[in-house]
């Protein structure tokens, strides 16, 4: 029952885009077109799954135990840039027709601020192993259901006119927030 | 290029809120208020100052294949170092800034501006570019914390402006974030062509 609360809510509820501000680089800069998206979110919840399972293990067994807390922020970068890379080359070899549908955006990845969040957020919670896991599965499920979501908005947005001052940014910006607004009406679905 | 231009570059041609539209997450995220979003934007230049200068000055011991995973644990370094000033100093700021103190590594700026300016040029000259970027973005978000609180609470910098009444709550929460920046930017698009 605990998980179907963390998941809906990750997803609906906080979602971590939408209600958290986290990962808006992609969110602005790959939902030109629904196919683009779709691959995004698809690398986006196979990186984050795994950099969460890896930090929590790393948190656990090393910085704890050996008392250098204060090392997160650093160890975790370092971390998921190294794990992206190591994705990288694993899936060139063992799978290349996934390392086509996801390659280009897997070094887009690192900088994506939601997997260092996420990672961080799960420490912060005090979950253990498997709430992370679905935690960090089912945030990014929202983070591609938002994606998706704004990238059709954005194609069918280039048939319409728009006013010349508000074209490129500033109307995708104002239609995130609509998208926002209407992802406000999950609150109060799930407490937790 | 002299060391004012650079300043004055970061303020306004190339303000990394409004123009080049970096660093959108602690944009949106930590500008419910003028206060709260002067106090990300002041510990963004702190770090983007301090990872400048250290990178302009180490850059020629730096092999060129390892450069980026080392810009990064320079600017990792940096942060640590501010969570620790802030949580030692200012503790109700730090909480409210929250998890966005640690996102500062990721945030495309400081990489972009290590890459693009302090890589390639000397300590002085990148920390003129650090202060003036780091400026910019201050500038940029305690606008939009101001014009949200505003909106949202009758307020700029906790003082009354008009009755809470009349206040719009939507503009303190998220979806007032986008439409308030959108605005904004299509604002500053208007000037700049004028």
């Amino acid at each position: 029952m605990q998980y179907i609360l963390i998941f809906i809510s990750a997803i609906f509820v906080n979602n971590i885009v939408l209600s958290q501000f986290l990962g808006i680089c992609p969110f602005l800069g790959v939902s030109k077109k629904v196919d683009t998206a779709l691959g995004m979110s698809a690398a986006v919840t196979f990186v984050l799954t795994i950099a969460t399972i890896v930090t929590f293990l790393i948190q656990k067994f090393v910085l704890d135990t050996f008392g250098l807390g204060y090392l997160q922020t650093i160890t975790f970068i370092l971390v998921i840039a190294s794990l992206v890379q190591m994705v990288e080359i694993i899936l060139k070899k063992v799978s290349p027709a996934l390392y086509q549908a996801l390659g280009v955006f897997l070094p887009l990845i690192t900088t994506n601020c939601c997997i260092l969040g996420v990672a961080i957020l799960v420490i912060q919670k005090n979950y253990d192993l498997l709430t992370g896991v679905v935690y960090a599965f089912s945030t990014a499920l929202g983070f591609g259901l938002a994606l998706t979501l704004f990238a059709g908005l954005r194609e069918q947005m280039s048939l319409v006119k728009i006013p010349k001052g508000m074209q490129g940014t500033p109307i995708a910006l104002v239609t995130a927030g609509l998208l926002a607004m209407a992802f406000m009406g999950f609150s109060g679905v799930v407490k937790i | 290029m002299s060391n004012f231009k650079i300043l004055m570059n970061g303020i306004i041609k190339e303000n990394p809120t409004f123009v080049l539209l970096l660093g959108m997450c602690p944009t949106l995220g930590t500008t419910s208020s003028a206060i709260n979003g002067m106090g990300m934007g002041l510990a963004t230049a702190f770090v983007l100052i301090c990872s400048n200068v250290v990178i302009s000055a180490i850059k020629n011991l730096i092999p060129d294949k390892v450069r980026i995973p080392a810009f990064i644990v320079v600017i990792a370094s940096f942060v640590t170092l501010l969570q620790m000033l802030m949580q030692a100093y200012v503790p109700a700021l730090y909480a409210t800034l929250g998890l966005f103190i640690p996102l500062i590594v990721v945030n495309c700026i400081l990489l972009g501006r290590a890459e693009a300016f302090a890589a390639k040029n000397a300590p002085i000259a990148s920390f003129f570019d650090g202060l003036g970027m780091g400026i910019g973005f201050t500038i940029g978000l305690t606008l939009l914390g101001a014009v949200r609180e505003l909106l949202g609470t009758g307020k700029i910098f906790s003082l009354g402006i008009f009755p809470e009444d009349y206040g719009m709550l939507l503009f303190v929460l998220a979806p007032g974030a986008f439409i308030a920046l959108g605005f904004l930017i299509a604002l500053v698009n208007k000037l700049k062509k004028a």
